[in-house]
C-alpha cells in the first residue's frame, strides 16, 4: 500500500532533466539574464556604490587607508571657486549647445525631408561628424582653432573683417565659444537624423488636408508637424542633455579646461582632480554632482511618457 | 518653370550645400593638412585651402615612428571582443525580457534602461579603483570588460523591440512540436531578428572604436593604447604638435568606422533612432 503510494508519487513527479528545468520560464529567464546582469553589476552597480563610498571618505592615491568624513567633500566643493566656475561652465555649455543643436537639427531634418537628388548620399554624409571618434575630430578642431594658423583667422584677416586673428583657445570667452561650436557641429547630425525619422512618421494626408483647408506651410509645420514629433524631440533633448552635461572629450582635447578654468566641465575637473592630482575621493564627489541632473532628466522623461500615453 | 526651379535652388539645394560644407569641412581640413609639407603648414602667406606640394611623409612618420599600428590592432581587438560579448548578452537579455514571463521582469527591464543613461564620466573614477582591485589596470581587458556596460543596455533595448515584433505564434508552434525553448530561440527567432542583431553589432562596434575616457584613464603604457587615446596623447610632445601626423592619425582612425557606417547606413540609423522613435 505504502510502496504503491510511493511509486505513484514518483510516477507523478519524475526527476526533472536539466533541459526541463530550463524550459520553466522563471528559471530560464534568470539563466539567460545572468551574463548581462553580471557585467552590469560588476562594472556599473558596484562602481556606483564604490563611488558613493569614495565620496564620503578622504582617499587619494598617496594614502593607503581611507577615513570616513561624511559630506565634507561635497560641502568643500561648494565653496571652491574652481568648482563654482565649473558648474557655471557646464550649465552654459549644455544650455547653449542643446538649443543650437535643437534648432539647427529641426531645420536640417525639415530640409532632408524634402525630395531631392542624391538624397541617400546626402544623408550618409550628414551623419559623419556624429559617427567618427570625437577625440579624433576634436584634433581637427584644435588645428582649426590654432592661435597662429587658424583658418578662421586667415579668413577673417583676409576678408578685412579684423586686422588680427582671434586667440580662439587662449581667451576665456572665445574658448567657450570654440568648444560650443565644435559640440554643435558634432551633435547636430544626431538631432537631424532622429528628428527626420520622426518627421517621416507624420501622416502626409493630414498635411494635405490642412493644405486644402488653407493652412500655410508655416501653420502646417507649427500646428501639425511639430506637435506630432514632440515625443521624439523630447527624447532627443533628454539624451543630448545627459551627454552634454557629462561631456569630456572635446574639452579634454581642445582646452583641458583652460584658460584659467574657463572651459572646465564637471567631467574634466573630476579627471584633473582624481586622475592627475590623485585625489580620488574629491574627484568622485565632483562626478556625483552630475547625478541629480541625470535623475531629473530621467524622471521628467518617464513622467512625460506616462502622461502622453494616458491622455 | 524657371521660377519653381530657382525656388528649389534657393530653398533646397543652397541650404543643403551650406550644411554639407559646414559639416564636412573639418574632414577636408584633416585630409589636406595630413598631406602638406611642414613648410606649407606654417606658411601664412599662401592659400591654405589647397596643397601645392603633397607629401606622404606624415603617414610614414605615423607608421614608422609611432605606435599607430599597435594602437590600431588594440582598438580592433577591444572593439571586436567587447562587441561579441555585448551581443551575446544583449540577445539573451533582450529575448528574455521580450518573451518570457517571470517575476522581476519589469524592474530588471527598467534597471537596464537606466544603466543606458549612465554616462562614462559619472563612473570613471570608481571604475579606476575597481579595475585596480581586479588587477585589470593597463590591460586590454580593462576596456574589453567595461565597454559592454555601455553597449549591453542599448543592445538589449534595441533587440527587445525586434523580438517583440516577431509573431509569438511562430515560436509557439515550434514549442508544441516538441522543440526546446532554446532551440526555438536559436532556430526561429534569431534568424528573423538578424537585422536587429546587425544594427546592434554595428552600433556597438563603432561605440567601442570611438570610446575615449575609459581607454584614457585605464591605460598608461604606449602599447596598450587605442587609436583615439594614442593619437591624442602621444603625437604631442610637450608644446610641439606634430600637426601632419596628428591629422593623418585622426583621419586613418576615423576611416574604419566611416566605412562600416557607409556600408550599413540603414542599420546604423535604425539603431540610432530605435530608442527615440519607438520609445
Amino acid at each position: 500500500m505504502r510502496a504503491e503510494a510511493r511509486e505513484h508519487a514518483i510516477a507523478a513527479r519524475p526527476p526533472l532533466s536539466i533541459g526541463e528545468v530550463l524550459d520553466r520560464q522563471g528559471v530560464l529567464a534568470y539563466v539567460l539574464l545572468f551574463p548581462g546582469l553580471l557585467i552590469l553589476t560588476v562594472f556599473i552597480a558596484y562602481p556606483f556604490v564604490t563611488s558613493l563610498w569614495l565620496a564620503v571618505t578622504d582617499q587619494s592615491v598617496s594614502t593607503s587607508g581611507a577615513r570616513f568624513i561624511g559630506l565634507e567633500n561635497f560641502i568643500g566643493e561648494l565653496s571652491s571657486q574652481i568648482f563654482q566656475q565649473t558648474v557655471r561652465n557646464t550649465l552654459v555649455y549644455t544650455a547653449v549647445t542643446v538649443v543650437f543643436k535643437l534648432v539647427l537639427g529641426i531645420a536640417l531634418a525639415v530640409l532632408m525631408n524634402q525630395s531631392f537628388r542624391l538624397k541617400n548620399l546626402a544623408r550618409a554624409a550628414l551623419l559623419l561628424p556624429w559617427i567618427v571618434p570625437t577625440a579624433l575630430s576634436a584634433i581637427a578642431w584644435l588645428w582649426l582653432f590654432d592661435a597662429t594658423f587658424s583658418v578662421f583667422n586667415w579668413l577673417l584677416v583676409h576678408s578685412g573683417l579684423t586686422t588680427r586673428g582671434i586667440n580662439w583657445l587662449g581667451e576665456g570667452g572665445w574658448a567657450m565659444t570654440a568648444i560650443i561650436i565644435a559640440n554643435v557641429w558634432r551633435g547636430t547630425p544626431f538631432f537631424a537624423i532622429t528628428i527626420l525619422a520622426g518627421l517621416q512618421t507624420v501622416d502626409r494626408e493630414l498635411l494635405e488636408a490642412a493644405s486644402v483647408d488653407g493652412a500655410s506651410t508655416w501653420q502646417r509645420f507649427w500646428r501639425i508637424t511639430l506637435p506630432l514629433v514632440r515625443p521624439v524631440l523630447l527624447i532627443v533633448l533628454l539624451f543630448s542633455t545627459i551627454w552634454t552635461i557629462s561631456d569630456f572629450q572635446l574639452v579634454y582635447v581642445l582646452t583641458r579646461g583652460g584658460p584659467a578654468n574657463s572651459t572646465h566641465l564637471l567631467g574634466t575637473l573630476a579627471y584633473d582632480v582624481a586622475v592627475r592630482a590623485g585625489q580620488l575621493s574629491e574627484g568622485a564627489a565632483i562626478s556625483l554632482y552630475m547625478f541629480p541632473v541625470l535623475i531629473v532628466c530621467v524622471v521628467a522623461l518617464l513622467l512625460y511618457l506616462r502622461r502622453s500615453s494616458t491622455t | 518653370m524657371t521660377t519653381t526651379a530657382s525656388r528649389r535652388l534657393l530653398t533646397v539645394y543652397l541650404p543643403l550645400s551650406l550644411a554639407a560644407i559646414l559639416l564636412l569641412f573639418p574632414f577636408y581640413w584633416m585630409l589636406i593638412t595630413s598631406i602638406k609639407t611642414n613648410r606649407e603648414l606654417i606658411d601664412l602667406s599662401g592659400l591654405p585651402f589647397w596643397v601645392f606640394e603633397p607629401t606622404l611623409e606624415h603617414y610614414r612618420v605615423l607608421f614608422a615612428e609611432t605606435g599607430f599600428l599597435r594602437w590600431a590592432l588594440n582598438t580592433l581587438i577591444v572593439s571586436v571582443v567587447a562587441t561579441a560579448i555585448s551581443l551575446a548578452c544583449s540577445i539573451l537579455a533582450g529575448y528574455t525580457l521580450a518573451r518570457l514571463r517571470f517575476r522581476g521582469a519589469g524592474p530588471i527591464g527598467a534597471a537596464i534602461f537606466v544603466t543606458y543613461l549612465v554616462p562614462q564620466t559619472l563612473l570613471f573614477v570608481p571604475l579606476l579603483e575597481v579595475t585596480r582591485q581586479l588587477g585589470l589596470t593597463n590591460t586590454l581587458w580593462s576596456m574589453i570588460l567595461t565597454y559592454p556596460t555601455i553597449l549591453i543596455p542599448f543592445g538589449t533595448w534595441l533587440l527587445m523591440g525586434y523580438f517583440r515584433s516577431i509573431p509569438r505564434e511562430l515560436e509557439e508552434s515550434a514549442l508544441i512540436d516538441g522543440a526546446s525553448r532554446f532551440r526555438a530561440m536559436t532556430q526561429i527567432v534569431l534568424p528573423l531578428a538578424l537585422p536587429g542583431i546587425l544594427s546592434a553589432g554595428i552600433f556597438s562596434f563603432t561605440l567601442s572604436w570611438n570610446e575615449f575616457i575609459y581607454a584614457l584613464v585605464f591605460t598608461t603604457s604606449t602599447d596598450i593604447k587605442t587609436i583615439p587615446v594614442g593619437v591624442v596623447t602621444e603625437l604631442v610632445k610637450g608644446d610641439v604638435y606634430f600637426w601632419g601626423s596628428l591629422m593623418a592619425g585622426a583621419l586613418l582612425g576615423s576611416v574604419p568606422v566611416a566605412l562600416i557606417y557607409s556600408f550599413f547606413v540603414e542599420h546604423y540609423v535604425a539603431g540610432l533612432t530605435a530608442g527615440a522613435v519607438k520609445g
